[in-house]
């Protein structure tokens, strides 16, 4: 810091241009509270000057140690109701910045909702750092923070094995746990993996060569993040360009902007659209600064094509020769992110690149068990929960599997009801030949995968409404008050706050009835119906559409005597009596209102009440 | 062309991150509004805007929060920026608040911001239905600030809940409101006051004069140098203006904002002293040594 501090007193503007040329690299830092990690984060902010004197003296103030030594983690600490609890219970963005890089930290905890948190901030890391208690050696909490990383792809591991003031920095200790991890570590992704022997507390080998591990010899951890190749890192072989926003501002300029998500985007070089599958030539690639050479992965420009193609946002540009899989069902590793489970019932909305699907997981393969990292079967996924599952997609999107490209391998997961994003995806590839244009374009072309589907799941209807949806169905010879029934079943369970409807469009045909009385009980809705339906097969017929289990028959068994003087016209003959009914009411015998009382006390133990 | 040669300086991968953020908040929301302060975040902000849309004009109107005390360079500052083409530039001002001759004198620091600030920004919006506000927030200002997500979820009372925020991964930002809801969008979210600075340089955008040290009439209250902006400054026994060299290193309401001695003239020297001095950028600013923690406070109450 001190030849960069006179070079800032010296020349100014020399100091300035050179930084201006730093290049930027994201790290996640992830460990458990007891393990250090907000002290090593305070020890990297401190020992490269990124803290101001008064925050500094805000901290001496509040440390609670006592001697000289600062506690650093009071530097990362955040919101006041986390200070209170003394946890941190978020991703946290610090920032740093040395004469080689500039550093933005996700900062994430590792306490009971670390997967969230740490699925979060590692999305755009470039290098992960976990942390390592030197006493404990690698624990299963380490294995799972390294999964993790190698799962969102980040391609760069250290491993800070901490604490090593409290085993004398014995390098035997160093060199067990390096091995023991190293094993572990071979069946996951990453570039590399590099371990450091720490003390954060004390600064050894943080930014400083310490003088007591004299048998290590490789760099301090801040060396480290100053100089790992991280350009390489980017896919520049394929190009994927979303369109995000098209700009218009008069007949003679259209423009789509958007980010290079991957590889590169020149003037001359033909381009193919999707979905349209039509192809152009790139005429130029703008920016405010003027029209560039070329476009890069991951620079925001604007591309203007020389035919005029139909474009909008969440379209895609792509190289004919490099298709991205065009598909509408594909398999993922799926982090489910929100305290409300998953409900596979359920649409979601999908947001991948610039567009949004409505989709469905359609299927959870298996859990992750996050003990051993080995699959576990999985009735459903609640928070935190990792799986690989297929999901199904109302249009088709344009994927690459993740391990190749984080931009079109990624996608979110959202609730329709609450916005709430509630799953982070990662796109797993299929392996073998690449898909060809024809069947690029025979899929996108395809009718929809799956049946259109509600947003709304059962279960979601049924805590609205505080009840299941069923059709109470009444059946009797004509006379026999059926239409009385229904109506006051409907009026007193609607003064019972629950919500009923009478299917009551009289003189349609039996078929469009049970259409109208499966939709209300799909609805959710206590349907009742009392049009005519004399014969078995009608109600054959009623139970497979609405469904036998949502089905109430209540047999509403009059004196057929009482019935022939009241509707002397009706033919009684064509009735043939049900054999299968959940009640039977006789109403020569029991009052109307007591008959909707034994209808409702039958709802109600069939649990459709609530 | 080489590999080595395709790749971007952290300034411009911060560049082509905030003008992502900006196009994805104009293509996802219906009616998006940039809030405009004047200062230098949002000087930066709006020339990333220009460069997200260029050669279009904005999507979107500026809005300028008046609290009829700002300073006057402020103010003259935005009237000169509201006649270029493609600005439609918005000033709202809390009416009530004037009415009651709202004035940091008499209510305090912290009435005052609530009324001139927070209540007129929630005015604002409601009045426009905006549903989408950019503010030029960073996330290296305060501690409490580390957390806040890019697209940041407020219900339909303009409150924040820091319990209720959506995760945010990759550059999927979630734009998805009810009726009624609304976003923050800080685009430049993961830029440092270094970085702000030294995008003004590299991209020569012209700044408000008061950062730059000029001789100025102040005064010395609570160990802050207070400019006397106006014959309103209400001066204290004892208080007499001197002509001192001094800027500012945040721009808000002149008495409120704590001015800074300084030589620095220009934008070298600028970051130059902020390098060499190393004080956190609040401290010039009054507002946040009523509470601990009190940014966060109000932030929850709806201030930015």
């Amino acid at each position: 810091m001190t030849a960069e501090t006179e070079l800032i007193r010296e020349d100014i503007e020399a100091y300035l241009a050179k930084y201006q040329t730093k290049e930027l690299l994201r790290f996640v830092a992830v460990g458990s509270v007891d393990d250090g990690k907000s002290t090593l984060i305070g020890r990297l902010l401190f020992d490269t000057g990124m803290v101001y004197e008064d925050q500094l003296a805000a901290v001496r103030r509040a440390s609670s140690m006592e001697g000289e030594d600062i506690d650093f983690a009071l530097l990362t600490d955040g919101l006041k109701a986390e200070r209170e609890q003394g946890i941190t219970i978020d991703v946290a963005y610090r920032y740093f910045a040395t004469d080689k890089r500039k550093f933005i930290i996700a900062d994430t905890p590792g306490h009971i909702q670390y997967t969230r948190n740490m699925v979060t901030g590692a999305s755009t890391a470039d290098v992960a750092l976990i942390l390592i208690d030197a006493r404990y050696g690698v624990l299963q909490q380490s294995r799972r923070h390294a999964y993790i990383a190698s799962l969102l792809g980040i391609p760069h591991l250290a491993v800070c094995v901490n604490k090593m003031d409290l085993v004398d920095f014995g390098q035997k200790v160093f060199d067990d746990i390096t091995a023991d991890f190293n094993h572990f570590a071979s069946s996951l992704r990453f570039k590399d993996v590099t371990f450091f022997p720490v003390s954060a507390l004390k600064g050894d080998n943080i930014v400083t060569t310490s003088a007591k591990t004299p048998w290590y010899e490789g760099p301090t951890v801040l060396d480290y993040l100053e100089t790992v190749p991280i350009a390489d890192d980017r896919n520049l072989h394929e190009l994927r360009f979303p369109v995000q926003y098209v700009i218009r501002p008069n007949l003679d300029y259209r423009g789509f902007a958007g980010t290079v998500g991957s590889g590169v985007i020149k003037p001359g070089e033909e381009v193919l659209a999707l979905p349209s599958g039509k192809r152009s030539t790139v005429r130029a690639v703008d920016t405010f600064d003027g029209p560039i050479d070329e476009g890069f992965a991951p620079q925001s420009v604007t591309v203007r094509l020389n035919d005029e193609i139909d474009l909008s946002r969440g379209d895609m540009l792509v190289h004919p020769s490099a298709l991205p899989t065009v598909t509408r069902r594909f398999d993922a590793h799926l982090v489910w992110m929100h305290e409300r489970p998953l409900d596979t019932e359920k649409a979601y909305l999908i947001k991948h690149t610039t567009q949004v699907v409505r989709g469905q997981i359609e299927h959870i393969e298996h859990r992750v068990d996050m003990d051993t990292l080995e699959p576990a079967p999985a009735e459903g996924l609640e928070l935190n929960d990792v799986a690989r599952v297929r999901v199904s997609c109302h249009r088709a999107l344009y994927v690459d599997d993740y391990a190749d490209n984080r931009e079109t391998g990624a996608f979110i997961v959202i609730d329709s009801l609450t916005n709430n994003t509630v799953a982070a995806g990662m796109v797993i590839g299929k392996g073998g030949a690449r898909q060809g244009i024809e069947d690029a374009l025979k899929e996108l072309h395809a009718g929809s995968a799956i049946a259109p589907k509600t947003f709304v799941s059962p279960t979601e209807r049924r805590e609205r409404l505080g009840q299941s949806g069923a059709t109470v169905w009444l059946t009797g010879l004509p006379g026999s008050g059926r239409w009385t029934l229904a109506f006051a079943l409907e009026r007193r369970l609607f003064d019972l706050g629950h919500t009923a409807t009478v299917v009551d469009p009289r003189d349609e045909d039996l078929r469009s009835m049970i259409s109208a009385a499966k939709a209300a009980t799909d609805a959710g809705l206590i349907t009742i119906c009392a049009f005519p339906s004399p014969k078995h097969d009608d109600r054959a017929q009623l139970r497979s559409r609405v469904g036998a289990e949502r089905v109430v028959q209540v047999f509403v068994n009059t004196d057929p005597a009482l019935c022939r003087e009241r509707r002397p016209d009706a033919d009684q003959s064509a009735f043939e009596p049900p054999e299968h009914f959940e009640l039977e009411v006789r109403l020569h015998e029991t009052r109307i209102d007591a008959a909707v009382e034994q209808i409702i006390a039958l709802l109600r133990t069939r649990g459709q009440l609530g | 062309m080489q590999i080595d040669a395709r790749k971007l300086t952290h300034l411009r991968e911060l560049e082509a991150e905030s003008i992502h953020i900006i196009r994805e908040a104009a293509a996802a929301c219906d009616k998006p509004v940039m809030l405009y302060s004047i200062g230098k975040d949002s000087t930066v902000m709006l020339r990333l805007a220009q460069k997200a849309f260029a050669p279009g004009p904005l999507p979107f109107p500026l809005m300028h929060i008046d609290t009829t005390w700002k300073f006057r360079d402020m103010i003259a500052f935005r009237n000169e920026l509201a006649k270029q083409p493609g600005i439609e530039m918005l000033v709202y001002t809390n009416q009530d608040g004037v009415a009651q001759n709202m004035n940091p004198f008499d209510y305090g620091s912290n009435k005052y911001t609530t009324v001139m600030k927070t209540e007129a920004l929630k005015q604002a919006l409601d009045k426009y239905k905006f549903d989408c506000a950019f503010g030029g927030a960073r996330r290296d200002e305060e501690k409490s600030r580390a957390k806040e997500r890019v697209f940041s979820f407020r219900d339909q009372y303009h409150q924040w809940d820091p319990k209720n925020q959506r995760p945010e991964l990759w550059r999927l930002y979630n734009a998805k409101i009810n009726q009624g809801e609304s976003v923050r969008v800080f685009p430049l979210s993961n830029w440092t006051e270094l970085d702000v600075w030294l995008y003004l340089w590299v991209e020569d955008v012209p700044v408000v004069p008061l950062y730059f040290a000029k001789e100025r009439p102040v005064v010395v209250r609570d160990g802050t140098l207070i400019m006397v902006d106006d014959d309103r400054m209400r001066l204290k026994d004892g208080e007499q203006p001197k002509m001192k060299r001094v800027r500012f290193r945040t721009l808000g309401c002149y008495p409120l904002s704590g001015a800074v001695p300084s030589d620095a003239d220009t934008l070298p020297k600028i970051i130059q002293e902020m390098l060499l001095n190393k004080f956190s950028e609040r401290q010039g600013r009054l507002i946040d040594f009523d509470e601990e923690g009190s940014m966060e406070l109000k932030k929850r109450e709806g201030y930015f």
